[in-house]
């Protein structure tokens, strides 16, 4: 019987499989469509190829970049920053946002400065950053971190606030103190909006990466755009931004499965 | 000195603040309340929505500090949320991040219980609300029916002096209460405590109850109180006894000129 299970699972496996491929390229669709037509309006002539470089021209100066190792020592120099930045807020976010959301003296504290920070476009704070920490590391990381900061501190407060009170008093009741039912029941109970929070955030690490880099550095990809851009070289520019995106959209994915994995508890039977 | 009382409450009275506007003076639920619960009594407190009964059992749980009187139980006066005061609330209050047999093991691990004595005693817990195979489920996965005996285990589990129930079946259907309603008085016969059940259900707090107290509409005191004198046994037979049948219809007219003064209050 256990025999004839795997098999019956092994055979909707199979065409679950096929399903799937085809429903993947049924959503990347439209992208496919947006690469065919810029291949054809470069080909056609309406636009300039310096303007608009082909994919073909793009694919060869990805390649020249990858093999030169110039792609990869960038993307590592702008993906740890971002890594370190949105780590950062994370740890600060999530923890400022649910002490606000349970301690009063730190609403009070920590409420204006959220309001009034989280709609500042964080790229104009750019030249101010760079007289604080320099042209290093530190004034990329820094402006990562509170761009992403405010996403996973807004979001870990309206978590903690949304939290059913009947579950903090049934904690209590069964003997919690007030440190473990921050910890234990309202981290736990307000993680799906943290973790939406931290996706927001992930996003904008990107933008600000690249922005950042544009600006002020010495490498990294928003520098690498920028100086190609610059030299006139638009293959290659192109491919550094297609780059960034599809490393983006990666990331996203990525953590778009570790969200459904984390809140498998979630699902309905 | 064993005391002989489970629960006492005397000149308990609440007041929710007001917000602006037409309710500026605020809500007063509970006007000079005084009961006395006996030790390892099945006391069901019955009244019309809003008479603040529900209120009277967080007072007790400690969930609300008391504003007026006082609230003890034998280990004093009541001021916080304890072990001692475990409560099963209408819907659940499970933590859904948590498998059925982590909820269980909650209370225990809180009490500094080793872990293998916690899974131990969650496992007994599990078996005697009839939840075995499902430890690893996650609430969601469960009918309603299930995830209230899981949270009847996980207060279970940590062996409360009292037992506080806010009307724990009210969100289950018919049949499933009535189960539920059979379960938990064999369970309670098999390890007495204290049992404070709030309800608006009469047959239920007839057919659960060793005594029930009858509330008054807003603000609510306790206005009658009835011994069900139906003994320890309670099962398919009790809802035929002549004295259920009686004592139901007494309890119901009770029950119906307070909700009755209640609509004519306004509410």
């Amino acid at each position: 019987m256990a025999a004839g299970d795997m098999r019956s699972v092994a055979a909707v496996d199979g065409r679950g499989s096929l399903v799937a491929v085809v429903a993947l390229c049924v959503r990347y669709l439209p992208v496919l469509i947006m690469l065919a037509v810029w291949e054809l309006v470069g080909r056609s002539g309406l636009v300039s190829q310096q303007m608009l470089p082909g994919i073909g021209a793009i694919a060869a100066a990805f390649l020249d970049l990858l093999q030169s190792g110039e792609l990869v020592v960038n993307a590592w120099r702008s993906l740890s920053r971002a890594a370190t930045g949105l780590g950062l807020a994370v740890l600060v976010g999530m923890t400022v946002g649910l002490l606000m959301a349970t301690r009063p003296l730190f609403r009070t504290l920590f409420n204006p400065l959220v309001r009034i920070l989280y709609p500042m476009p964080k790229s104009a704070l750019i030249p101010l950053v760079m007289i604080w920490f320099g042209l290093g590391d530190a004034s990329k990381i820094f402006l990562i971190f509170l761009g992403c900061l405010l996403p996973v501190i807004v979001s870990a407060y309206n978590g903690a606030r949304g939290v059913n009170p009947f579950i903090v008093w049934s904690a209590t009741s069964l003997g919690a103190s007030k440190e473990q039912v921050l910890r234990e029941i309202i981290l736990p109970a307000a993680l799906p909006d943290i973790l939406a929070g931290c996706r927001t955030a992930l996003a904008f690490s990107f933008i600000l990466m690249v922005s950042s880099e544009f600006v002020i550095a010495k490498d990294g990809l928003g520098f690498l755009i920028g100086s190609l851009g610059d030299g006139g070289n638009y293959p290659a520019m192109f491919a550094v931004i297609l780059t960034v995106a599809s490393t983006g959209f990666v990331a996203d994915r990525l953590f778009g499965s570790f969200v459904s994995h984390r809140l498998r508890w979630k699902e309905q039977a | 000195m064993t005391a002989d009382f489970g629960i006492k409450i005397e000149g308990v009275s609440h007041a929710y603040p007001g917000t602006q506007g037409l309710n500026a003076a605020g809500t007063l639920a509970l006007k000079q309340t005084d009961l006395l619960i006996r030790h390892h009594e099945f006391h069901a407190l019955l009244g019309p929505s809003g008479c603040g009964k529900s209120t009277l059992l967080y007072l007790i749980g400690g969930f609300i500090p008391v504003q007026t009187g006082s609230i003890s139980t034998q280990k004093g006066p009541v001021t916080a949320p304890g072990p001692d005061r475990s409560i099963v609330f209408q819907n659940f209050a499970l933590f859904p991040w948590k498998t059925v047999l982590e909820n269980v093991m909650y209370g225990l691990q809180k009490k500094g219980l080793p872990e293998a004595e916690c899974r131990d005693i969650a496992q007994a817990h599990i078996k005697l609300v009839q939840l075995s195979g499902f430890e690893q489920a996650y609430p969601s996965q469960l009918s309603g029916g299930m995830q209230q005996r899981a949270a009847i285990a996980r207060t279970l589990a940590v062996d409360p002096d009292i037992l506080l129930m806010d009307e724990p079946f009210g969100a289950l259907d018919a049949q499933t209460r009535r189960v539920m309603q059979e379960e938990l008085r064999m369970i309670w016969k098999r390890r007495p405590k204290t049992v404070v059940f709030v309800t608006h259900d009469v047959h239920e707090a007839v057919f659960l109850a060793d005594r029930i107290s009858i509330m008054s509409a807003r603000p609510g005191r306790i206005e009658h109180q009835i011994d069900t004198g139906l003994g320890p046994e309670r099962d398919e037979s009790t809802l035929t006894d002549r004295r259920f049948v009686e004592l139901g219809e007494q309890i119901w007219r009770l029950v119906r000129e307070q909700a009755v003064l209640a609509s004519r209050g306004g509410l």
